[in-house]
């Protein structure tokens, strides 16, 4: 399981993370909303220490930190229970589709790379890859880079995968593939923490929604309780504003297509 | 005009013996500048404090003054305040004065190639469980090498060059050997046009295999 207590986060002079605390169930789901610049993804980077918090411990399976006095051995140790899911993919650029998947098993966990390569294919074929394993990312599209560096967050067995906005980069014809294997990937009860945009992805994929703005958790509940009946005001407030983006993007998808339609009549 | 080009033909085979003595100055100083130009930019990069400025007291130092009083103040000044160097030979002498003077100018390409790396890749090797020396060796280094081998190139081809500055110190190279025979036999253009003709075929075919290399490295890279 995942526990984080008293997490405190400041950049230069603002407070990122304000006393985060919240747990994360074994196998359980949760997905992080929250307007931008509302610290999700920051929260996200403390659990691995890609940033260093100021105050706070971190329980990830096995390991607990205390970030008031860390030890590099206990970082490293903290960042084998985790892998990583990244908005810009992150491909390692110098390898190829498999060699992304299986480096970290044979560099960190002395894996022989026949074994290695076993696993890379069965984790390509899952995540529907398994033919480009031979290309390198310049050769992928965004949607085939994001199921790669999913291969490759599942290689190394994490605790637990955290996933930071993995779609919102992307086109939207590659949004679907990409959420799609998360969701399969959800369906095996593996334990996730999903930092996105999609609200109908995350009521789908969720078992625990946390709303979080400037720097605190301002609601968490299933996903009916918070899409449904938020309680908190900024949580009613955000969902609003996000309904009428969506209803608005429609309109305007259907007013595209409608002209589509006066142009083929004419 | 009076251009024995029979005579420049006659001493090129000549000449072509001190090609080695050379190449192992050229080939001897860049390793060893290679390997100090990685760890002053490692330094540089990870700013460690202390040595930081160390490293750019160095740098600054190399680059700023000219490679050939670097290495005759080695070979002719180190021995007077150290007398254990009192036995230095006059090649090692030149391949240290070459090594440092290199150094100096790679560890500014070397941190440039790191920093063009982005930062993702390095995050992405540590979210998987690798270490920093782990994600530097297999996944930060290689794309910072090509990135870093153009330039890199260019002081090679420097260090070949500037390694007949040895001869000052009386080492027998290319250029000194050239020197020989061109007073020997008052032939001075033809003597030292051979001598520049050697070196020209030589950063040529280093530039040849260079470009091999960089197509090579580059494959992963092409659509």
């Amino acid at each position: 399981m995942i526990k984080v207590s008293n997490l405190k986060k400041r950049f230069d002079q603002t407070e990122v993370l304000k006393n985060i605390n919240f747990e994360v169930n074994d196998g359980e789901v949760v997905v992080i909303i929250g307007p931008s610049g509302s610290g999700k993804s920051t929260l996200l980077r403390c659990l691995n220490f890609l940033e260093q918090p100021d105050f706070g411990t971190i329980q990830v399976g096995e390991v607990t930190v205390d970030a008031t006095r860390v030890k590099r051995a206990e970082i490293n140790r903290l960042r084998t229970q985790t892998s990583m899911v990244f908005q810009h993919y992150n491909l390692f650029k110098n390898k190829t589709a498999l060699e992304n998947v299986t480096h970290a098993l044979i560099v960190t966990q002395k894996m022989d790379k026949n074994e290695a390569d076993q696993i890379g294919r069965d984790l390509l074929n899952q995540v529907g890859m398994v033919q480009k394993a031979d290309s390198y990312p310049v050769s992928l599209s965004g949607g085939q880079q994001q199921r790669v560096g999913i291969a490759r967050a599942l290689a190394v067995k994490p605790h637990a995968i955290l996933f930071d906005e993995p779609t919102s980069s992307l086109d939207p014809e590659w949004v679907g593939e990409v959420l799609r294997v998360i969701s399969g990937i959800a369906n095996k009860r593996k334990t996730m923490l999903i930092v996105t945009h999609e609200m109908g992805f995350a009521r789908q994929v969720a078992d625990k929604v946390v709303f979080m703005a400037d720097g605190v958790i301002v609601e968490q509940g299933t996903p009916e309780e918070i899409f449904d009946h938020p309680k908190n005001e900024r949580t009613k407030q955000f969902l609003q504003e996000y309904t009428k983006q969506f209803a608005e993007d429609i309109k305007v998808d259907s007013h595209a297509s409608s002209e589509k339609r006066d142009l083929l009549s004419t | 005009m009076n251009f024995d080009i029979g005579y420049m033909i006659e001493i090129i085979p000549e000449l072509l013996k001190y090609v080695p003595i050379t190449l192992y100055l050229a080939i001897v100083s860049m390793i060893i500048a290679i390997v100090i130009g990685v760890f002053l930019a490692l330094i540089l990069v990870n700013k460690i404090p202390v040595l930081l400025q160390i490293a750019k007291v160095y740098i600054s130092f190399f680059r700023g003054t000219p490679a050939l009083v670097q290495l005759l103040m080695i070979y002719f000044g180190l021995p007077q305040l150290f007398p254990l160097l009192n036995s230095i030979s006059a090649e090692t002498a030149a391949i240290i004065a070459f090594s440092i003077n290199t150094s100096a100018y790679l560890a500014e390409i070397f941190r440039a190639g790191l920093e063009s790396v982005d930062k993702g890749q390095a995050e992405a090797a540590i979210s998987v469980g690798m270490t920093y020396p782990e994600a530097l060796r297999g996944i930060i280094l290689p794309q910072a090498v090509r990135n870093a081998i153009p330039a890199t190139g260019n002081m090679f081809i420097g260090l070949i060059k500037n390694s007949s500055l040895a001869f000052t110190i009386g080492v027998t190279e290319l250029l000194a050997q050239g020197k020989l025979m061109a007073t020997s036999n008052l032939k001075f253009f033809e003597a030292y046009f051979a001598v520049g003709l050697i070196y020209w075929v030589l950063t040529m075919l280093y530039s040849k295999l260079q470009e091999w290399y960089e197509n090579r490295l580059g494959k992963a890279y092409q659509r």
